[in-house]
């Protein structure tokens, strides 16, 4: 599609504006769209997991997997997460762990599933992954296990989040 | 051309305007994102592996009460026509269609659909699982859903992870996987530019809006797709109740809108809704979009006791016999033809004389 400004460029850019009662979209390719004051995507991420993913990688901390790292399920590195925004297999978010909770805390503000648990056929609960807790079934203890391994691992962050989750479950209790 | 025929309700029993608050929903639909435990996710996997997970889906799937005489489509297989056609019906989504710029379908790219119930296979994640009911109903649809997720879930191993939940392919989806999502009609917002307010209100409450076709589609007609944003810290009723509670506060400000038009400028409302109505009788070639705005007018004259005698329902279907692909099927064309405006007009005028004479 043409940009509607420069009829030049290739639109990147669909802006939909509310004008005079009117809903309108105007196709503009990225340098009409900076010169108009609007973000575009590939010039500034304006989701947290295009910021985070630009961030990513490059400042790998001393607790990080570094960017070689590559999950032993699927081969895939940090460098690849980067790139396509999508993660490689189940085994990504325990090799990424680190890394991961960071954009989770962002993207969800919370790291931690308290959603429905699930059974694996069989009933014989969740196959273990590597750095995977223990299952229970009672959230309190879930919680406190992973308060104790996020203390362990002096993500304080995380260990802050979760006490206040127990705090709040066990008031409610 | 496939045909959809064999699909009980043609798998838009969602559109019948049948449901609660249907003058101003249109529709829900609640997905929930699955992967297979120990198979590569999409992005990475090859098309031997995607048929893999298709050929598990199915065999798993027939063992289901839920899904034991679901019609199978196989994206993969399919002209370019009927996979519009399936995406017009938003049963499947663009992405897995294969309608993307320059995209072509994934190998094992299938739905398999039964009543208001589906599953898109091989799409961003290995399973997509969905349910859709006509009008303003979160916990009828999260409920259907859920009890397909209990069926497949027994009979295939998904992966979850005891911190994180269920793992999907993007972490914007991991956790409960869950996004539930209505499909509402808010001109009146519109017109009393209300409408951006209430939406930067939504994004502060961690709610999202997209277009009529869903992610990275353009709001047409005034409907906006309302989802929650976040899947991941709250529990699937949490997220649910929350999104039910705001889109209830959205139609509380539609109706306080259509209200101060009615009150404070009821002939540039009933002009603007009656010429709408006027140009849809009688105008002689028609683009989709022009189609889409009037048809929204109209539907505001109907909800707010302006135009009489039509209803929801034909307004429900023209939205969706109107799009390309749709009415090519309906005369015979393909989507480019360039007879299709006139054809568009011509249907739209049938329709509508069929609806008034009906009612007279």
């Amino acid at each position: 599609m043409q940009c509607d400004q420069c009829k030049e460029r290739e639109a990147v850019v669909h802006l939909t504006q509310i004008v005079e009662e009117q809903v309108t979209t105007q196709h503009l390719c990225e340098r009409c769209a900076a010169e108009r004051g609007v973000e575009s995507a590939t010039l500034l991420p304006k989701t947290p997991l295009g910021s985070f993913l630009a961030a990513m990688g490059k400042s790998a901390g001393p607790r990080g997997t570094g960017t070689r790292t590559a999950c032993p399920g699927c081969g895939a590195t940090l460098q690849d997460f980067r790139e396509a925004g999508r993660l490689g297999c189940g085994e990504c978010y325990a090799t990424f762990g680190a890394e991961l909770r960071d954009l989770l805390r962002r993207l969800h503000g919370s790291t931690t599933h308290v959603g429905e648990r699930y059974l694996a056929p069989g009933g014989a609960g969740v196959e273990a992954l590597p750095g995977d807790l223990a299952v229970t079934e009672d959230p309190a203890v879930a919680l406190r296990d992973l308060l104790r391994a996020a203390v362990a691992a002096e993500d304080f962050e995380l260990a802050a989040e979760l006490r206040d989750r127990l705090r709040s479950l066990e008031g409610v209790e | 051309m496939i045909d959809l025929s064999l699909v009980p309700d043609g798998g838009v029993g969602w559109l019948d305007a049948s449901g609660p608050a249907s003058h101003m929903v249109l529709s829900t639909r609640v997905r929930l994102a699955r992967n297979l435990a120990g198979r590569t996710f999409t992005s990475r996997n090859s098309d031997k592996e995607r048929e893999l997970v298709l050929r598990d889906l199915e065999s798993a799937a027939a063992d289901t009460p839920t899904l034991r005489q679901a019609v199978r489509f196989r994206l993969d297989r399919l002209e370019h026509a009927d996979r519009q056609l399936l995406h017009e019906r938003h049963l499947v989504s663009r992405e897995l269609a294969g309608l993307e710029v320059e995209a072509r379908v994934r190998t094992g790219a299938s739905l398999l659909l039964q009543g208001h119930l589906g599953v898109m296979v091989n799409e961003e994640d290995h399973l997509r699982l969905q349910g859709f009911c006509s009008g303003f109903n979160l916990a009828a649809v999260y409920d259907e859903v859920k009890r397909l997720d209990t069926e497949l879930g027994q009979r295939l191993p998904f992966a979850f992870h005891p911190e994180f939940g269920y793992l999907t392919s993007c972490p914007t989806n991991v956790g409960t996987g869950l996004r539930a999502s209505v499909l509402i009609h808010l001109p009146g917002l519109v017109l009393t530019k209300e409408i951006s307010k209430v939406l930067q209100g939504l994004a502060q409450v961690g709610l999202t809006y997209r277009g009529l076709y869903g992610e990275g589609s353009e709001v047409v007609g005034n409907f906006f797709q309302l989802s929650n944003q976040t899947t991941l810290g709250k529990s699937e009723h949490e997220l649910l109740d929350h999104l039910a509670k705001m889109v209830r506060q959205v139609m509380a400000y539609e109706e306080q809108a259509r209200d101060v038009l009615l009150r404070n400028a009821p002939t540039v409302t009933e002009d603007k809704v009656w010429r709408a109505f006027g140009l849809l009788r009688y105008a002689r070639t028609m683009s989709f979009e022009e189609a889409m705005n009037l048809l929204s007018g109209v539907r505001l004259g109907v909800g707010m006791n302006i135009i009489p005698g039509v209803g929801m329902y034909p307004l429900n279907k023209l939205l969706i016999n109107t799009q390309p692909a749709h009415l090519a099927q309906l005369e015979g064309l393909t989507p480019a033809d360039p007879d299709l405006p006139a054809r568009r007009a011509a249907h739209v005028r049938r329709v509508l004389e069929e609806e008034v004479g009906r009612r007279r």
